[in-house]
């Protein structure tokens, strides 16, 4: 069965929209990895740069928007032309939230870097590291269509969220102890909250990829290890 | 999910009006219709696609025995109108079509007047008692096929003076007079604008809460639009049916994704 459209024009203009989508993809990625260096470094001129590069992603997700309604005005997609371009109209949203937290987290390390260091500065790489390894893969997901490649991101995203909740934990604790802290501590939490909610939308893509390639969407609830929503530390030294 | 949740196919107690079994049509030597199996829904618009040549319209004419007509054909198989077989020898394929209408692609009306065309049918079934009982049948046929307003009060034009769409209307009107159960449209629309065509899908809409309607088209779109069921042919075989969602969201046969994605080789 052939791959290809008898409409040679057809194949170019898909083509061209999952190049944007890569490309729009790759953009994001090295967004949240200047990012999270702008943190490490306390390189606030690197944080600048990030937080003006977002306009990128936010300019590709308006062309991909463009091209993906022309398609479905122009061709009337069916089957897996449909689901593609539905899901790429999808896809580059969520790319495009994952770039705004990306600028978050660098607008962030600005802010930070006015405050003194505090210690648990290096669980936010490492949460960043496995969050960019999301996006790497899902990405390679969506050039390869590999749904199984997608359906493990999106089991994956579990250990951000366990390490998030383990962040979060360290924090309160450190703001507990030093109340000096409170600034610096607090941006870090947002930061983090920034990079596993990247996580999250690397998830999202992963189940739109599963329905772009299997015509059905993931049904099975994903496995969540963020349970900050339900965490309680208490001071040391007593209760009130 | 996208599957499954078609509301017009959720019942899992859906009435069959039409049933094909094992069909096979040879016109001469050649092998038209290679064990076909299908069921069509009561009440509800059944879309048959496919490449020219797939065997769709040869399935479509076996439904009333059109082929009969044709030379050298010959129809194997079963195909049952509710519980009556329809190629027995006992039936009579006059009252067959009264009861399974036909639409063609080009409309044919008679060259006569409104009126006569959609009483013509009434009158040789001999449906109407009186004048007025088949000024009655006109009149509601007219109305059904959306056509009432725009001739009610020309009924003695002729109807080959009527525009494309208002024509294929009045063959529609024409078909419905006679109390048919089961109404095939072969590519009903294929010689209208959008304007008439979305005339006649309106209609389709309508007519599918009292008739079970069968069609043949070429335009996908237009069997996404109309049909609640899909069948897709290729080279004489029926490859895939489903709800018409599944159908053009996620076919599961390369053919049938081939076809309606226009990646056929």
């Amino acid at each position: 069965m052939p791959t290809q459209h008898i409409v040679q024009s057809y194949d170019d203009e898909l083509k061209k929209l999952s190049t944007m989508i890569v490309q729009m993809g790759g953009i994001a990625e090295s967004q949240l990895a200047c990012a999270v260096e702008a943190v490490v470094k306390r390189d606030s001129s690197l944080a600048e740069d990030t937080v003006q590069n977002d306009t990128k992603i936010d300019a590709l997700r308006d062309q991909v928007d463009d091209l993906a309604i022309e398609l479905l005005a122009r061709r009337q997609p069916l089957a897996n032309d449909l689901r593609l371009i539905v899901s790429a109209l999808r896809i580059s949203s969520e790319i495009e939230r994952i770039g705004d937290y990306a600028k978050n987290v660098a607008k962030r390390s600005i802010a930070l870097n006015q405050a003194p260091m505090v210690r648990p500065v290096h669980a936010v790489p490492r949460m960043a590291g496995l969050v960019q390894g999301l996006i790497k893969d899902v990405l390679d997901a969506y050039i390869t269509a590999d749904s199984a490649k997608a359906d493990a991101v999106w089991a994956r995203d579990e250990e951000v969220d366990e390490l998030y909740t383990s962040l979060f934990r360290e924090l309160l604790t450190y703001m507990m102890e030093d109340p000096r802290s409170i600034t610096a501590c607090t941006h870090l939490l947002f930061i983090a909250k920034n990079i596993e909610r990247i996580g999250d939308h690397a998830t999202n893509i992963a189940e739109l990829i599963h329905y772009t390639v299997k015509g059905e969407m993931l049904t099975e609830d994903r496995p969540k290890g963020d349970d900050t929503a339900y965490a309680v530390v208490t001071a040391p030294g007593g209760t009130r | 999910m996208l599957n499954g949740n078609n509301p017009d196919l959720r019942n899992s107690e859906i009435e069959i009006k039409m049933s094909a079994k094992h069909v096979d049509v040879y016109y001469g030597d050649k092998h038209a219709l290679k064990g076909v199996d299908l069921e069509i829904p009561a009440r509800s618009v059944t879309a048959l696609i496919g490449p020219s040549g797939c065997g769709k319209s040869t399935f479509l004419r076996c439904l009333n025995r059109m082929n009969d007509t044709v030379r050298g054909c010959r129809v194997e198989g079963d195909i049952h109108l509710d519980a009556l077989d329809i190629y027995s020898k006992q039936v009579d394929v006059v009252q067959l079509r009264a009861r399974v209408g036909m639409v063609f692609q080009k409309p044919n009306p008679f060259p006569k007047s409104i009126y006569e065309n959609v009483a013509y049918g009434p009158r040789i079934h001999g449906l109407a008692d009186s004048s007025e009982q088949l000024d009655h049948i006109v009149e509601t046929a007219l109305k059904q096929a959306g056509l009432w307003k725009e001739v009610g009060n020309r009924l003695d034009d002729s109807g080959t003076g009527l525009s494309g769409g208002q024509q294929q209307r009045l063959c529609i009107a024409r078909a419905i007079a006679v109390s048919p159960e089961v109404i095939l449209m072969d590519e009903p629309c294929s010689a209208l604008d959008p304007i008439a065509t979305a005339h006649i899908e309106e209609l389709m809409d309508e007519l599918r809460e009292t008739y079970t309607i069968v069609i043949v088209t070429h335009s996908m779109q237009q069997a996404a639009r109309v049909s609640q069921k899909t069948a897709f042919f290729h080279l004489g075989t029926l490859v895939e049916t489903g709800d018409t969602r599944t159908i053009f969201t996620n076919p599961k046969d390369e053919r049938t994704q081939g076809y309606i994605t226009g990646r056929f080789g």
